[in-house]
């Protein structure tokens, strides 16, 4: 397609991030995009010590890096810190690090970057330039956040430049105190070096370096100078995770604290209509039961006692208007096929006419809800007194935290604090604000005291904002040993809408993650035409891990092994044929040789691969299966990734086996069902994931060819699903359209 | 009731049938247990009693007889203290993610040590079946519980 016809395909559509500020009531301009938010860190910062920018806080027993990112597990605050570590020329073990506060200071400026409809691999000037724009709104929407593997990309140069101003400004101050050229001084490990070698600690330097104003521009390492980057780090938080010591908010513990816990209508959206609390009073540890918006809370001396109290409640639940059944969830996506048409972005060719004959193969293929189901349940610690409000949440949110806290407490955002602890897994979950703005009624009913309200593994559950169910519907042909032609037509609920709608943003435009890594991925196929249909709001649904991609992964990848196959050809060769992208190209041959792609394989085993494109990194795996006769079972897997820059090989490792794991487990085992409006699973027996002796282990092979840094959280997830389903299909010639897989099978 | 959790006498006073997980994490505030399901499905509330592993969120503290030993006395008292083997080798192989659950399974591995000094990637397996990791970190885990298998081999004289 044309540049121009692109071009003025987004105007006309109204680019969903630009509509989303606008529609926002947010009036912006580049003369105010330029102005910089105010140092959060200024506020209350004690005698003696400098924060030199929003990033760097030195006093006199230190050097603190704010890591303003939701650590969830994916290391985010080692990478993050160092990158200030990097450029200030400090010991990464000899630095404090914290999450720091919620400040819009911290907005994320990537965020919004992958939500424009131009694929990862077009580099035209016009792709580049609408990328760039987001950064307007991603600032006026001022939302810290954490998600859509962006922290890396949000970070890398301005924690780095964070990290050299803060050096500027100590050299400044040395140089001062000595009375010499600054140019004279280096830097090392924590001290300003002075040319006869005298060492001065930072530490020293915090006092007159904070009434020096730090550079706007300063320059940077080079990469072949760096200490810390491109190296693995040892965590800032594994030895506290491995002792104990470590603090989720779940843990925090106050003087004088409660516990809370929560009872809330099971039929989604819906409340109540009253409850008979008085046999839960008279339990033991019950102090108070507090009537919420659509449910109810205990506040007692102990979680247990709240828990078994909550239970003993006999609440009057209203019905809420989605369908009763997920037969009837899923008859509401099939009906959106008919409706009106939410995005085409990719439409190459002329795929009417390719199918005037018929297709050499159709299907469809469906995914269930999925619940996030982090290890640790929801909760969050609220403490109002004196009209100030106090919130310890693991949160993915903060700015939004501060916002509702304070709405719902009926005070100035001035006047509350959110403490963002380390999370026990998000996933996209603690994105959301129900956990905490349940948390902030419960303390604002207890004035005075702060309580910790904890959700049950069953509130959890059935509460979700769920990733939402989906359907695939396609139609093929293929000639010549190649993708002739693919009219890929997906329908699901909007993330988005259901999303920026909780958090009072209209989104407004197609929804591009419908879509996601299915329009975009890098194949040439002559005629090829990807739409997406939106299904009226079922469900609260939201991001979970790699959002759209979760599903089109699964979607798009199964599709294309079929063509493959129809045509006559090793899916390998068949998906080289047809790559347009050398960095693809590179990921799929490096996983094609650690996996020993095309040796042969006794009967009863098959390898499957899968390739997707999502959040700009082409991620490519191979699963190995052998059919037993207690099952299927996996016997090898491999990844191979391109990150444009890997900051820390060993972590992100990790994250794409954690991904590629929490993809496998999604399609074996997990679906979110319903049955009188309500969720049926509520506890990890019917929601289970894999245990370690399902999996082996995992290769990685991490690549830097890309021309951009990425992240890495979420890539991992979506080839998941497909590369194991197209291993099935190997090793056993069953095609599976559906997940979760043990619908249809048994595995060992 | 007496219950003696990592070496330290505490007189508690909550109801016989409250499970052992919350006596340690609301009353005495002993965190490093975690809650993770209620139902014993998940692993992450693990703590020996005499040195067995048991979930302590279905244990009902009546029937705790024996001393308790949570993450946090796994490596004896004060910051200083020597790590334990499998604590070590979990640091060193970089096993944590978000880390809920890593708690529960140092503590089955631990017990696992103790009982099997060499074990195999089938009997790891089996031995933390009642685990579960969101994060997917079990790769490592199994490398981490086979260097500290070496490294308390190595201790031995």
């Amino acid at each position: 397609m044309s540049r121009a016809g692109r071009v003025g395909r987004v105007t006309r559509r109204a680019l969903l991030i630009g509509s989303v500020a606008v529609a926002g009531g947010v009036a912006f301009g580049v003369w105010r995009y330029r102005s910089p938010y105010a140092n959060p860190l200024l506020d209350g910062l004690k005698a003696g010590a400098a924060a030199l920018t929003p990033y760097v806080r030195i006093d006199g027993s230190g050097v603190t890096v704010i890591t303003p990112r939701a650590e969830m597990g994916q290391g985010v605050h080692t990478t993050l810190a160092a990158l200030v570590a990097e450029e200030l020329d400090v010991a990464l073990a000899e630095v404090r690090v914290e999450h720091g506060p919620a400040s819009k200071a911290y907005f994320n400026e990537a965020i919004l970057r992958e939500a424009v409809p131009f694929a990862a691999t077009d580099h035209s000037g016009s792709a580049r330039r609408f990328r760039g724009l987001t950064r307007v709104p991603a600032k006026f929407l001022g939302m810290q956040v954490t998600g859509g593997s962006s922290s890396v990309p949000d970070a890398y140069v301005k924690m780095r430049k964070a990290g050299a101003a803060a050096r500027e400004v100590l050299l400044a101050a040395a140089a001062a105190k000595l009375g010499v050229d600054k140019t004279s001084l280096r830097t090392e490990d924590g001290s300003v070096v002075a040319p006869s070698g005298d060492r001065i600690p930072y530490t020293e330097l915090a006092e007159s370096a904070a009434s020096i104003e730090p550079p706007n521009d300063p320059p940077l390492k080079p990469a072949a100078e760096w200490r810390l980057l491109g190296k693995a780090q040892a965590r800032v938080d594994m030895r506290p995770k491995c002792t104990g010591a470590a603090e989720y908010s779940i843990d925090v513990r106050l003087p004088g604290m409660r516990f809370a816990t929560v009872r809330m209508n099971p039929d989604l959206g819906a409340g109540l209509r009253g409850f008979d609390a008085s046999a839960a009073r008279r339990m033991p540890g019950v102090e108070r039961v507090v009537t919420l918006e659509r449910g109810v809370a205990v506040i007692a001396t102990n979680t247990w006692y709240a828990m078994k109290a909550a239970g003993e409640i006999d609440v009057d639940w209203e019905t809420a208007a989605h369908p009763r059944t997920t037969e009837a969830h899923f008859a509401a996506v099939e009906a959106a096929f008919d409706g009106a048409r939410d995005s085409r972005f990719r439409d190459d060719g002329d795929v009417d006419r390719a199918f005037i004959e018929g297709a050499d193969l159709d299907g469809e293929y469906r995914v269930p809800y999925l619940a996030h189901a982090t290890m640790e349940p929801l909760n969050a610690l609220a403490w109002f007194r004196d009209g100030k409000l106090d919130i310890w949440a693991g949160n993915q949110l903060p700015t939004q935290a501060l916002k509702d806290g304070a709405r719902i407490a009926g005070i100035d955002e001035s006047q509350v604090s959110v403490h963002t602890t380390w999370m026990g897994g998000g996933f996209g979950r603690r994105a959301e604000m129900d956990f905490i703005q349940s948390a902030v009624a419960v303390a604002v009913a207890a004035e005075g005291i702060p309580v910790l309200t904890t959700w049950s593994r069953e509130e959890d559950m059935t509460h979700d904002a769920y990733r939402p169910l989906a359907i695939a519907r396609f139609r093929a042909n293929v000639a010549d040993g190649r993708a002739a032609a693919l009219d890929l037509e997906l329908a699901a609920p909007s993330v988005f809408e259901s999303q920026f709608g909780r958090i009072g943003i209209p989104a407004v435009g197609p929804d591009i993650s419908i879509v996601q890594a299915a329009w975009d991925q890098p194949y040439a196929i002559p005629d090829c035409r990807v739409s997406g249909y939106r299904v009226p709001a079922l469900l609260p649904v939201s991001s979970w891990r790699s959002v759209g991609a979760s599903q089109n992964g699964f979607f798009h990848e199964c599709i294309v092994d079929e063509l493959a196959h129809a045509a006559g050809r090793d899916p390998l060769d068949f998906r080289l044929d047809m790559l347009t992208d050398e960095v693809s190209r590179g990921v799929i041959e490096a996983v094609a040789d650690m996996a020993d792609w095309g040796a042969p394989l006794p009967a009863g085993r098959g390898k499957g691969l899968a390739f997707v494109l999502s959040f700009g990194v082409p991620t490519a795996e191979v699963v190995e299966v052998v059919d037993t006769p207690n099952g299927i079972r996996i016997i090898s897997a491999w990844a191979a990734v391109d990150v444009g820059t890997a900051l820390d090989p060993r972590n992100i490792e990790a994250q794409v086996q954690s991904g590629m794991i929490f993809g496998l487990s999604a399609a074996i085992m997990s679906e979110i069902t319903l049955r009188d409006g309500r969720v049926e699973q509520s506890n990890f027996h019917n929601y289970n994931a894999l245990r370690i002796g399902q999996l082996p282990d995992i290769g990685v092979r991490i690549m830097e060819n890309g021309p951009e840094i990425r992240g890495i959280g979420e890539p991992g997830t979506p080839p998941a699903a497909a590369a194991l389903a197209n291993a099935i299909y190997a090793a056993t010639g069953q095609r599976i359209r559906e997940l979760p897989l043990n619908r249809v099978l048994r595995f060992a | 009731m007496k219950l003696r959790v990592n070496g330290t006498d505490h007189e508690i006073d909550v109801a016989g049938d409250m499970p052992l997980l919350w006596v340690l994490r609301d009353e005495l505030h002993v965190t490093g247990p975690k809650y993770g399901c209620g139902i014993a499905m998940c692993g992450a509330c693990t703590v020996h009693i005499d040195g067995q592993p048991v979930r302590a969120c279905v244990v009902p503290v009546a029937a705790v007889t024996g001393e308790v030993t949570t993450i946090e006395g796994l490596s004896g008292p004060g910051i200083a203290a020597r790590l334990s083997a499998v604590q070590s080798a979990w640091i060193e192989h970089q096993v944590a993610q978000c880390g809920y659950c890593q708690p529960g399974l140092i503590m089955t591995a631990a017990a696992l040590l103790a009982a099997n000094p060499e074990p195999g990637d089938a009997e790891i397996d089996r031995a933390l079946a009642g685990h579960l990791c969101r994060c997917g970190t079990y790769p490592r885990i199994r490398r981490a519980i086979h260097a500290a298998a070496a490294s308390l081999a190595g201790d031995t004289p």
